[in-house]
Parts: structure tokens; sequence; C-alpha cells
């Protein structure tokens, strides 16, 4: 009973984790840029909950949808401003601004809001569940948080396999070049993909932060980087790679913390990835690529 | 004749003569100041970490500059080097002449993270695109993850391991700890100096100048421009790549040995993701591929913050912004063709003559 309770939130944490892998992995598919800031746009997006829900008591649905269009703005305009100059440049270039500005958010969060942590309060107001006679108890927030992540997962392969916008990202991913010649705007898309990636972190902070309830300017780096974990083992690029990729990744970081060493957990995480890398490096959905020249 | 010698000398040579002389000459000031005690405390107490940093900065960027590869776990192998050497430097010090026992802590330092850069970059680097970055991040939160849980300690039994706590170590009552988890180790005898700082600069500075002018220097840049032309002439990339990958972590390594050793006591969390961007930055604002520009930003970085107290908050939102404004400046196609654009303008305005443009 006691390992379904650890499996259980370990599926939560995986949701989180699966939820800022979509932002990652899209971009990567789409910009072929690794986003070094999606953890940090993670960051801001819990601090305006911080705030608006917090301090000013608004409604949590409404403070959520607040955040989720100030990442918008944030992600977008990031796009614009640092990485669309270098579009063209090698990709070492664009690898080291984006750890530029994944650097410059955790530093002015530090100097708005100072290091200290800020405890959050959950958005979610769902009562625990209790089974098997109090043993199994699950949370409202790992409920809202799995049922989110599946919601968010349906809609978005629907919205990128169905719709004329995702047939532009999915073009554009393919063939930049090509997709522009048959009159698909790269620059929008790219921009959408910005904007759909840093909405769905500000969600991914909401959650996060309900489950673990301390904000900090660094909350956002390591479940960013994480989360990067997730979308390379489930094949980058690949949509439900990063749902599945998310998932395992965080029942193995759960399961490590509780039947090996909590202080291990982050080093046994971080191990599966040269695993994958060594074993499958495309990934568990990924396909392979191959260079023409 | 020296003087048409030096006119006749190669371009490479007499650049690197400059760099050399720089160092040189920068030991030699400093030397002489300090005999005549005309140096602060504070500044002699930065002059190990300067030459740390110098080597840190010079190994980086041999892979960041030359290699083209982003590697953001060069705190990572600083540790493990830092941490071996030191082990072995308390484990011998009392028993080796002092001089033996630091060459061999240096040796050990270097050869750990050298192997540990190996075990990375085999599968690493077989791959393309920006797997290494995440993967040398990863590999620098292992380290300092492992040496935080680590607890190593020896008694008449023999040596005790272990990744709980010190009590779970099973040490007798008059065993020594080594590494106390994460406290790590602490009373180590200092021993390291500007000169043996100097000796190491000198020392990288040899070896990755002639690798880099090397046959396979040439070929690692080669790689670095186009990885499918170079593969096309024949270049074996695995076998470049990693060569470039390991002699950035021995130095890595080493310059970790050279920190560990000028300290009391040694924690990991000195050397997290921080220290890694720290020793970037240094690289992107020495020039990335310009060996002579990461020693002066290194240096300068390094002495700076200690000079203006008052912008220590501020200090890493600048380096983030010199992060992201070096880069645009510099790698944006739209920035090159403008700064030409401004070049020449500079030169029409010189020339007397005016805008007329010369037909070649």
């Amino acid at each position: 009973m006691q390992f379904l309770s650890y499996l259980i939130s370990g599926i939560s944490l995986g949701s989180v984790y699966a939820l800022i892998a979509l932002g990652y992995t899209m971009v990567y598919g789409i910009a072929k840029m690794l986003n070094f800031a999606h953890g940090d746009i993670i960051m801001i997006g819990s601090y305006v909950i911080f705030f608006a829900f917090g301090s000013f008591g608004w409604n949590p649905l409404v403070a959520v949808l607040f955040s989720m269009v100030i990442c918008t703005i944030l992600g977008v305009l990031i796009e614009r401003v640092a990485y669309r100059p270098l579009r063209e440049a090698p990709s070492l270039a664009v690898l080291i601004t984006a750890i530029g500005v994944s650097y410059l958010l955790q530093q002015v969060a530090q100097l708005l809001w100072t290091s200290n942590a800020k405890s959050f309060t959950s958005v979610v107001g769902l009562q625990k569940i209790t089974l098997f006679d109090g043993q199994l108890i699950i949370s409202g927030e790992t409920i809202v948080t799995i049922l989110v992540c599946i919601v968010i997962m349906v809609f978005l392969t629907l919205f990128v396999n169905h719709t004329v916008p995702g047939h532009a990202m999915l073009a554009v991913s393919e063939d930049r070049g090509a997709a522009q010649l048959m009159g698909v705007n790269v620059n929008a898309t790219i921009s959408l993909t910005f904007a759909i990636g840093s909405a769905l972190a500000a969600v991914a902070g909401a959650l996060l932060c309900s489950t673990y309830p301390s904000l900090s300017p660094t909350t956002g780096a390591m479940p960013g980087i994480k989360a990067f974990v997730a979308a390379v083992f489930g094949g980058i690029g690949s949509i439900p790679g990063a749902f599945i990729g998310g998932i395992l990744l965080g029942i193995i970081e759960n399961l490590s913390k509780a039947y090996i060493s909590t202080q291990l957990s982050d080093a046994i995480v971080f191990a599966v990835l040269i695993v994958v890398l060594l074993v499958k490096p495309t990934g568990l959905l990924g396909k392979k690529v191959n260079v023409k020249v | 004749m020296p003087l048409s010698r030096l006119k006749n000398m190669k371009k490479t040579t007499k650049s690197n003569i400059i760099t050399f002389g720089i160092v040189i000459v920068f030991y030699v000031i400093v030397e002489i100041l300090s005999g005549a005690g005309l140096t602060s405390s504070s500044f002699e107490g930065q002059l190990v970490p300067i030459c740390a940093y110098v080597v840190l900065a010079v190994s980086l960027n041999l892979t960041v500059g030359f290699l083209g590869e982003l590697s953001l776990g060069h705190a990572g192998f600083m540790s493990a080097g830092a941490f071996s050497g030191v082990l072995v430097w308390t484990l011998l010090g009392q028993t080796l002449p002092t001089w033996l026992a630091v060459l061999l802590a240096f040796l050990v330092g270097g050869c750990v993270a050298g192997l540990f850069g190996f075990a990375i970059g085999i599968p690493v680097l077989r791959l393309s695109g920006d797997y290494l970055a995440i993967v040398t991040l990863a590999f620098g939160e292992i380290i300092k993850n492992v040496i935080n849980a680590c607890y190593l300690g020896y008694d008449s039994n023999g040596v005790h391991f272990s990744l709980k706590d010190a009590a779970s170590m099973g040490l007798e009552a008059d065993g020594t700890t080594l590494i106390n988890g994460a406290m790590g180790i602490t009373r180590i005898k200092t021993v390291s100096t500007f000169t043996i700082g100097i000796v190491l600069v000198v020392l990288a500075l040899i070896v990755i100048l002639n690798l880099i002018n090397s046959r396979a220097g040439r070929a690692i840049t080669a790689i670095r421009d186009n990885e499918i032309a170079a593969q096309s002439v024949g270049i074996n990339l695995t076998k470049y790549k990693l060569m470039a990958f390991v002699t950035s972590a021995v130095f890595a390594g080493l310059a970790g040995v050279l920190y560990g050793l000028n300290y009391s006591s040694l924690v990991a969390r000195r050397f997290d993701y921080n220290t890694s961007i720290q020793i970037l930055v240094f690289v992107v604002l020495g020039g990335m591929g310009n060996i002579r520009g990461s020693i002066i930003a290194a240096a300068l970085l390094t002495v700076l913050p200690e000079m203006l107290r008052g912008l220590d908050d501020y200090r890493m939102l600048i380096y983030a912004i010199v992060l992201i404004v070096m880069m645009i400046f510099n790698q944006s196609p739209q920035m090159i063709a403008w700064r030409k654009r401004i070049a020449e303008r500079f030169k029409d305005v010189r020339k007397p003559g005016g805008k007329k443009k010369e037909v070649a």
C-alpha cells in the first residue's frame, strides 16, 4: 500500500514534469533550440500566482489564467528579443544566450523578491481522498495535477494534428525552409510555440508549487532540467514522448527517494539520462533522423 | 640576428610568445610588488584562485571555442579533481616529502577528472546536437550530490565508506574521517602557492596551445566549423572530440586540485552550476576561441568583484546580461552585417577621397 502511495505521488510529480517537458520538446522540435529559460518561466509564473492569489486574494482560477497570460507574453518576448536574432547563428550561440536568459530571470527575481523562500498557498481547493481505511491517502493536488496533465495532453495532440496552426507547427518542425516556401509564416509559428510552451509552464508552476509549497528564484531550475531529461527520455520532439518520459521520470525519482536515498535521488534521475543516451539516444518514441548534405 | 628571426616567425608562434609573456610578466610584477610589501593581503589571497580560474577558462575554451560544444559541468570536473587530489594529499602529506605528495595529488586529480571526462564523452560525443551541454550539467549535479552524501574514513580495520550518514560508516573511535558528507573535507593543510599556480597556468598553456596548433587541433576546429565536411575528409569525429574534451577535463581537474589545496576546507557545494556558468562567462567575455582573452577575462573578473564589493548583488545579473549581449553582438547575422557597414564607414572617413569605393 505504501508502494502504491509512492507510485501515485510519483505519477503526480511526473505529470508536472510532463507539462514542462511539453514546452521543451515543442520548442526543440520547431525552433531546434534548447530553451534553458523554460524552467525559470515556471518560477516567474509561480510568483505571479503567489502575489495574485496569496497576497491579493484573487480567485485561484483567475490567478492561474493571469499567470498564463504573463508567462505567454514573457515567453514570446524572450523569443523575439534574445532568440530570433540568433536563428541563423550556430547552435552554440543560441544555447549560451538561453543560459544567459535563464540566469537573467533568476537574478531579476532574486533582486525583486529576495532569495528567501516564500511559502506558496495551494491553488487547489479539492479535499484529499482516503481509501482502504486510511491506508492510502491521495491529496487533492495529486488528483488535479494528473487530471490537468491528461486534459492538456489530449487537447494539445488534437490541436497539433487537427488545426491549421498545428499543421503549420508540424511543417516547420519537419523543414523550416520548405514550410516557408509553402506560405507558412515561420516567425508566427515559432512565436506560437513559445506562447503555448510558456502558458503550459505557468500551469506547471501552479501545480508544482501547490504540491511542494516553497517558492524561491531557483524553484524552476531543477524541475526544468529534469523535465528536459524527461523530454530526452521520451524522445525529443515527440509530444506523447514527453508525456511518457515525464511520468516515468517522476515515478523513478519518487521511488528512489523512498527506497534508495533522498540525497541521491537527483543523481539517479540524471544517471537515467546518461543510460538512455547510451542505449537509445533517440529516446523511447523518438525518430531517427538521417542528415542529408 | 634575433630581430630578423622575430620578423620571420610564424604568426601563431609570435602570438603564443605574447601569451606566455603576459603570464610571466604578471608573475614577475606580482612577485616584485609582494616582495616590496606593496600588495594587500586580500589581493594576495586572490592569486591562487586567479590561477585556478585562468586554467579553468583556458581549458573550457578548448571545448567551447575550439570544439564548439558546450560543457556546463566544468565545475563538476573541477570538483572531481579537487576531492581526489586533496584526499591524496591528506593521506600522503605526512609520509612522503611535500613536493612528491603535491605532485601525486595533482597527478591523481587530473587523472580522475580525465577519466570522468572520458566516461561521459564516449556516449555523448557520438551524438550531435545539444546533448553534451545537458549531460555535463547532469554530471555536475551528480558529482555534487554524490560527494554531498559521501562519508569516507579509515581506521585500523581498513577503509569505511557510506552514502547514508557518518554513523553507518562503522568507524572505530580512533578512526579518521576523510570526507564528512556535506561538510566535505576539513582541516586541509594548505600548500597551494602562487608559484605552483603559475606553473600550472604555463603547463596548461603549453599543452593546449600546442594541441590547437597541431594537426589534431586543426581537425578539432574543422569539426567545429562543419562536422559533415570534416567527416567526409576522413577525420575521426569521436576521436578528436574526445581528445579535446578529455584534455579540457584533465585541466579542470588540475585547477580543482590547485583550488582545493588553497583552502583549509573543501565542500562540494562550492562547485555548483553557478561556478560552471561563471567559467563560461570568462570564456565568452574573453572571446570564444581566443586563449589570451580567456586568461585576461578570468583574471580581471576574479579580481574586480573583490574591488567592487558594492556591486556584489548585481554581479550575477551583469554576468547574465554579458552572456546575452555578447552572443547577439558577435553571432547574430544582422549584427555582423551591421558591424561591417559601420567599419566600412569609418574606413571611408579615414581615407582621403571620401566614400568612393576602390575597384579591385
